[in-house]
Parts: structure tokens; sequence; C-alpha cells
């Protein structure tokens, strides 16, 4: 009793809200927390136990099938498949141009946005956020028409100035769809940094002015350093979002062969699961995505809040 | 916690940011800023960058336009034979309306995800901010990594456990997890802790009013801008799902136009006069959206601002 009213005491204190202890607290909190775990920690769970099982065929192949506790194999086999790695790679190779072109795109939209001699700042604004209303399958199949010969204005405009480009052929295909990305996202990032732009205080600009500190100089020197914080958030979430590539590849493998049906980790793992039936690799291949987003993200927070405090 | 960056939700400075916005454009540029030169190279910069958002999304509309005929044979921005209207006929007729089925399904699916998951999402941050309970902490732990996990690492898992209790196939598969949504409670909780003063609260309970009804009657209302927004980015993100749709869903009746419209992709690479179909229900099905969010630009705007500026 005396233990109760005590606990009671103490937690008022916290906030003068009473009556907003932990059973009012549940009355809000359940109906989320129970869609959370049906839709994110009962799948994991359960992919994990499925990555240390495996199918196994008794004696000749005749008859059911059993599950088999297996261990680490299946994560040993997804990591010695040459075709996972390679999209591993292939990701990594992605971020490498992916990350700078769109993020640097951005910073240099918005500070150039937040010019002083800028003009129509509105209407830029909706323009360059149009392809984020534009859905990434459609994004896809616009680009992907727009770099087919025969139907795209694009090609037939550099083939009219004597450029020869196969937009999706095995080279050039990567770099094809980073622009797809690029297309997608840099708008939507602009807006975040603008914004951000926006609330640096006037008096420093003034200041950096009246010292004599010109237009260019004071994007490069203060309003980019006061960017920063926003610019982590945008790596995390652009790191985070390039991990899920799935969509564009999956429709531009419709229209070239050079996007193979194991091109990135999550068509793999689509592979694995619907075309290989192989559902303990799917699901260990799962698991190595989200580990991975997991550790990426966890080294851009270190990262920023270790920027952020220097 | 390894979301540092995200750990601590703050207010949304748009306030300072309008004034200032405000009083730069009364000073226009005649006394800073330099001359003509640099304002010509700033807002020929801008245009160029706006020109690359805004072609591809106009291509589709000059394309939708266009019958195979005319798409293979003319100009890509010369208007052939005007056959929009007998696009949108085919489109209408093919499979018997199939794929206005599909756009009602996306409706359906991204309308029970912006209104049920938002309120949610909603309820859930509200209770963070307002509510003093225990493992507060490391319950928004769960929920910031959740925000964290990329959506397509769990898509295969869910699928996996979908099919384990026979609920793949069925609207279920999509309605339960586009209710789960850890970043509006994120977002929830900023919207919650700029919006909701406590002391309207504690006037609330003075009067009688339980925390269940003081949320419907002040908490909510004074949140709907968050709720909007919310819901509305909410709405996009279901509307442009492929991945789960297209893992979880066999039967054409219930799949959403994203998955739909790839399909009819799939059939145009050995039929093309399916390609203006595709094209056609393409820039059918991002109307929608683009009418959405030239509509509520305010909301997705403070949104952005929320989620990612400190």
């Amino acid at each position: 009793m005396a233990t109760q009213a005590l606990t009671t005491t103490v937690r008022r204190q916290g906030r003068a809200l009473a009556g907003t202890g932990g059973r009012t607290a549940a009355l809000f909190l359940v109906p989320f927390f129970a869609v959370f775990a049906i839709a994110m920690i009962a799948p994991v769970i359960y992919s994990l136990v499925l990555s240390f099982h495996s199918q196994q065929k008794s004696g000749l192949g005749f008859g059911e099938a059993k599950t088999v506790f297996v261990g680490l194999e299946n994560y040993v086999q997804v990591f010695q498949s040459e075709t996972f790695v390679e999209g591993i790679a292939r990701l990594g190779l992605y971020c490498l141009i992916y990350i700078p072109c769109m993020v640097g795109g951005a910073v240099v939209f918005a500070l150039l946005m937040d010019a002083t001699v800028a003009k129509a700042r509105k209407l830029f604004q909706l323009l360059v956020f149009l392809p984020h209303a534009v859905p990434g399958v459609i994004a896809a199949l616009i680009w992907a028409y727009l770099y087919t010969p025969g139907i795209s204005p694009l090609v037939q405009a550099l083939q009219g100035g004597g450029i020869q480009i196969n937009f999706l052929d095995a080279h050039m295909v990567l770099p094809s769809i980073v622009n797809i990305g690029v297309w997608e996202w840099t708008g939507y990032n602009v807006i975040i940094l603008f914004t951000a732009l926006q609330a640096v205080p006037r008096e420093i600009l003034e200041a950096a002015r009246v010292d004599g500190a010109g237009e260019i100089r004071a994007a490069v020197s203060i309003k980019f350093p006061l960017i920063l914080p926003a610019l982590s958030v945008i790596m995390l979430f652009t790191i985070i979002g390039t991990l899920q590539l799935f969509t564009e590849p999956n429709i531009i493998s419709k229209a070239t062969a050079s996007v193979t049906s194991t091109w990135v980790p999550n068509l793999w793992a689509y592979d694995a699961a619907f075309i290989r039936h192989n559902l303990n690799q799917a699901a260990a291949a799962s698991i190595i995505i989200a580990g991975l987003a997991a550790i990426l993200s966890l080294a851009v927070t270190r990262l920023s809040s270790r920027m952020n405090k220097s | 916690m390894s979301a540092s960056i995200l750990s601590r939700p703050r207010t949304a400075p748009t306030k300072p940011a309008t004034r200032r916005n405000g009083f730069r454009s009364n000073r226009g540029s005649s006394n800073r800023g330099g001359g003509f030169a640099s304002k010509l190279t700033v807002n020929g910069l801008l245009i160029i960058g706006s020109a690359y958002m805004v072609v591809p999304v106009l291509w589709l509309v000059f394309a939708s336009t266009k019958n195979a005929a005319d798409l293979y044979g003319t100009s890509a921005y010369a208007l052939g034979n005007f056959s929009l209207f007998e696009n949108i006929a085919n489109v209408a007729k093919q499979d018997g309306g199939l794929f206005f089925r599909w756009l009602g399904n996306s409706v359906m699916y991204a309308g029970v995800g912006a209104v049920f998951g938002s309120l949610i999402s909603v309820m859930a941050g509200y209770a963070f901010d307002k509510f003093q309970f225990r493992w507060k902490d490391s319950l928004f732990g769960f929920v910031l990594v959740g925000v964290l996990i990329p959506n397509t690492a769990t898509v295969l898992p869910m699928y996996l456990l979908a099919s384990l209790v026979g609920m793949t196939n069925t609207i279920w598969a999509i309605l339960i997890p586009v209710l789960c949504n850890p970043f509006g409670v994120y977002l929830a909780r900023v919207y919650s802790a700029s919006y909701v003063p406590a002391e309207t609260l504690e006037a609330a309970r003075m009067d009688g009013a339980g925390p269940v009804r003081s949320f419907f009657s002040l908490g909510l209302p004074m949140m709907m801008p968050g709720y909007i927004t919310i819901a509305l980015f909410q709405f996009v993100g279901v509307w442009n799902n492929f991945m789960l749709p297209l893992v979880m869903l066999q039967d054409q009746q219930l799949l959403p136009v994203s998955v739909g419209i790839s399909i009819w992709q799939g059939y145009s690479v050995p039929q093309p006069e399916f390609t203006p179909m595709v094209i056609t229900g393409s820039l059918l099905s991002i109307i929608p959206l683009l009418v959405a969010f030239i509509m509520l630009q305010r909301f997705w705007k403070s949104g952005l601002t929320a989620g990612s500026v400190k």
C-alpha cells in the first residue's frame, strides 16, 4: 500500500498531469505497438527462426521435406553466393555514385534558392518537389521509356548531336538507375535543406556581409556549416533508402537484360523466395539486409553526433 | 540509443523562417548580392535544375496523347493525332475496367493507412509526449529502430509470416502493415510537444475531463495540422509501395495500381500496342497525388521541417 502511494507521488512529480500514468498511456500505446509487433517484430523473429533452418529431403529425395536446424549454414551459403556478393558490391557502387550526386545536387540547389538574387522561390520549390509526387514505379517507367531508343526524345536528341549512348547496356545501366534515384529524391531534400537555410539567423549573414564576405563566401563558410545537422539526417535516411533499392531495377529489368534477377540484394532475396523457392535463404538474406541497415545507421548517427559536438 | 539525431524531438522553427523570408524579399536585390550576371547565373541554374525535374513528367503528359504508331513515329513533344481520350477509353476497357479497380484498391489501401494508421501513430506520439510511464525511453527506442529498418527488409519476412498463417493474397496482408508507421509516431511526438500546451490539458482535467476525452476533444483538434501531414505522407507512402503488394498479392482483382501498371509494362514488351496504355495509366495514377500535393503544400512543407530540422 504505502509503496504504491509513494510511487504514484513520485510519478506525479515528473509532470503535473494526473491520470496519465501507465494505464492511460497503455490505452494510447497498445494500438500502435500491436501493429508494430505484427508488422515488424514478429516477421523479423520468424525470419530469424527460418534462417537457422533448412528444408531437407530424406534419402533419395522422395517423401516429405523435413525442416532441420542448420545453424548458420544459410548465412554461409548466402555469403558464398557469387551473385549476392556481386549485388552487395553493386549496391556499394550505387551508393558511391548516388549519394554525392543527390546530396551534392540538393545542397547546391538549396543554396542557389536561398541566394539573395534568386527569384520565384515558391514556384521553384513546387517544381523541384514534383518528382516526389510521382511513385517510384511510375518514375522508373518514365525513365525506362526515356532510355529506350525509338521512343525517347533524349536518345533522339543525343543522336542528332552525334552522340550514341545506349543507356541500358551493361555499363550504363547502373548510372541510369542512379539517375532515376537522383530525380526522385533531390527535390525532396532541397526542400528540407532550404527550410533549414531559412532558419539561419539573419544577423549572422548581415554581419558577414558587413565584414565583406560575398554571397558565395557566405554560402560556403556560414550557411553550409549551419545546415550540417539537417544534412546528417538526410544522409541517414538516404543510406536507409538506398538499401531498399528494389522498385527501379525491378522495372528496368523488364526493359533490358543488363539487370539480372539478382542485381541487388533485395532482388536476390525476392528471387530466392519466389523463383528458387528457398525461403530459408530468402529469410537469411533479409536478415542480412536489415542488419546492414542497422550497422550503417548506427555508424552515421555516431559520426554525425561526433561532428555536431566538435 | 542508436538514433541520437532523432531521439530528441524539437519544435519546428517555422515562424522565424517565414518572417525572415518576408523581410528578405522586401529588401529585394538592388542593394546587395551583385549585379545582372550573378542574377542570371543563379536563376539560370535554378531553371535548368527545375527543368530536369519537370521535363520527364511533361513527356508523360505529351506521350499519353499519342497512339502507338505516333509514339514511335513522331517527335516526342510534337502533338500527333490527339488520342488521349482514345487511350483513356482503352485503359478503361481493358479486362473489364480492371485499371479502375486497381485505382480503387490503391485509394482504399492508402486511405486506410492514412486515416487509421495515422490516428494510431498520433495517439502513440501524444502519449509519448504528454504521459509519464515506465519504460518510456526504451519503448520510444523501439519506435526509432522501426524508423531505421528499411521497409523492404521486412517485406519478405512479413510474407513468410503471412503465408504461415494463410493471410497472403488477402487485403489484410496489405491493410495491417500499412497501419504501422513508426516515423509517424516520431513526428506526432514533435507535433504534440509544439501544438498542445500542457496547461490546456491541465485545465481540462480540472474541469473533470478524463485523458481520453481531453485527447479527442482538445489534443487531437490542436494537432490536426500534424495529423494531416502524417496522413498525407502515409497516403503517399502506401500509394507508392510496390514490393509489399507485389510479394503478397496474386489475385489481380486485389492489386494496387502500382503493381498493376508494372504488369502491363511486362505485357508491353512483347506487345507494343500496350505501351500507350502503360503511359496513359501512369499519368492517370499520378494525378490524384499531384492534386493532393499541390492542395496540401502547407502541410507537407511543415512535415519535412519537423522531421529533419533541429
